[in-house]
């Protein structure tokens, strides 16, 4: 008969052991072809009974995101009510533009392509990105790049301070923490990109009378990823309940180009090429979205840690950045606030 | 007004329009409570720099230096030169909690 010593941590490997077999990557696994049928059903009933539009307007950037959109709007509405918007800018990677002409000619809809550079340019966007900047690296000028970068969330307990990496003509880069008011003058700066899009987008919906589709995934929508009245504002939002891994079993599913599905998820914002996680997440997506699914499940982080290959120390802070993020964000997912109701409309009609 | 008092002051000001929350005490945590997010923090930093002319490090930008009145007024206390005087007001500060 072994010691209790011997056998407490025995049971907790075997508890642990078992833990693991319950939760997994498979979670996220979903029928793409029903999911899809589901989807594109309802955006039918969303665009044409609720809003009483006769089709979709898709910004298109050449991402995961938005080409899932543009195709399961296609199939919901057909090709021809479904038209495709690309808006370059200064600082859009060329990919962008290349990637979604790709997925709006293997779907066969209409695009428009509008560079919004000479807008941003007239609203001083990059003008006074710039001046934001130079508040902390005065040798900032043209012919720059540059992008924000966060510290690492998941093994430090730094506060989410953004700095400003930029990199000179000559290749070098320098790295500065950014004051509370450069860091505002470049948001404040840079936001004028998404709000700019989002313009174009209802000039072109008014033009023919239809609906904007947003893009946002799950984990975007989640955690406050967008642009109030940028990229966060649209008629529909047809992928916001679905885990970005769920986007890509869609996308494979609705036939998106091989090269799309490859390319790592960018925010197209800055000069510098720049990813999701060291911009906004603490984690790659995949591994992103596993930690929301379990937090939205109420699993402990001793049940996450194996799978997503990280301590449940690590686990435990993105549960914390998860909460802390969706309430610093929760403003942006709100309506005007009015002083007193006004019965006659109801919360749902408000904008 | 000592370090302590004007460090809450200032918190109580700047992240809670000048009425502290009910029962807010100087070991409560900014995060725990909602009191701060990371914008919140900038303007924490640019006021302790400014303030008492100090120069923060990246590596001081941690909860265990910010996360409440008693642990600022022991890292702005552990940092200030001893022959700080401030500006302005200073001459009314008392260091020590």
């Amino acid at each position: 008969m072994p010691s209790n010593s011997r056998v407490f941590p025995d049971l907790k490997a075997l508890t642990m052991s078992m833990l693991s077999t319950v939760f997994s990557a498979d979670v996220l696994k979903i029928d793409a072809a029903a999911v899809s049928a589901d989807i594109a059903s309802k955006i039918r009933d969303i665009v044409m009974r609720q809003l009483n539009r006769k089709g979709v307007i898709v910004a298109m950037s050449g991402g995961i995101d938005s080409s899932v959109v543009a195709a399961l709007c296609s199939k919901a509405m057909g090709t021809e009510r479904v038209l495709g918007l690309m808006l370059p800018e200064a600082d859009s990677s060329p990919d962008s533009l290349h990637f979604a002409n790709l997925l709006a000619q293997s779907l066969g809809i209409r695009t428009h392509v509008e560079d919004i550079s000479v807008i941003l340019t007239a609203a001083g966007c990059y003008q006074r990105r710039d001046e934001a900047i130079r508040k902390v690296i005065p040798e900032y000028q043209a012919g720059y790049k540059c992008k924000l970068v966060l510290p690492d969330q998941v093994n430090g307990s730094a506060y989410p301070i953004f700095s400003v990496v930029v990199e000179s003509p000559q290749a070098e880069r320098t790295k500065v923490r950014l004051t509370l008011d450069s860091y505002l003058g470049v948001v404040a700066a840079t936001n004028l990109k998404q709000r700019t899009r989002k313009m174009m987008e209802y000039y072109y919906a008014d033009l023919s009378n239809y609906a904007v589709a947003g893009t946002p995934n799950r984990l975007e929508y989640d955690q406050g990823f967008f642009v109030k009245n940028g990229d966060g504002a649209a008629d529909l939002k047809p992928i916001a309940h679905l885990y970005k891994t769920q986007v890509y079993a869609l996308a494979e599913y609705l036939g998106i180009a091989q090269e799309i599905q490859n390319r790592a998820p960018t925010t197209d914002t800055y000069s510098l090429d720049q990813s999701q996680d060291e911009f906004y997440f603490p984690l790659p997506y995949d591994r992103m979205d596993l930690c929301l699914y379990a937090k939205n499940h109420g699993l402990l982080p001793e049940e996450v840690a194996p799978v997503v290959d990280l301590t449940a120390k690590q686990v435990a802070r993105v549960y914390h950045v998860i909460d802390a993020t969706r309430s610093a964000t929760r403003y942006l997912h709100r309506p005007p606030v009015l002083c007193e109701e006004v019965p006659e409309v109801p919360d749902d009609a408000r904008v | 007004m000592t370090l302590n008092e004007e460090l809450r002051q200032f918190v109580i000001d700047n992240f809670m329009f000048g009425k502290p929350y009910k029962g807010f005490a100087d070991d409560d945590s900014f995060i725990e409570r909602g009191i701060i997010d990371s914008t919140a923090v900038m303007e924490l930093v640019a006021f302790l720099e400014e303030r008492y002319r100090i120069k923060l490090q990246d590596e001081d930008l941690i909860p265990d230096n910010l996360d409440s009145i008693n642990s600022l007024t022991r890292f702005v206390a552990s940092r200030l030169p001893a022959n700080f005087a401030g500006v302005g007001y200073a001459d009314r500060i008392v260091l020590g909690i």
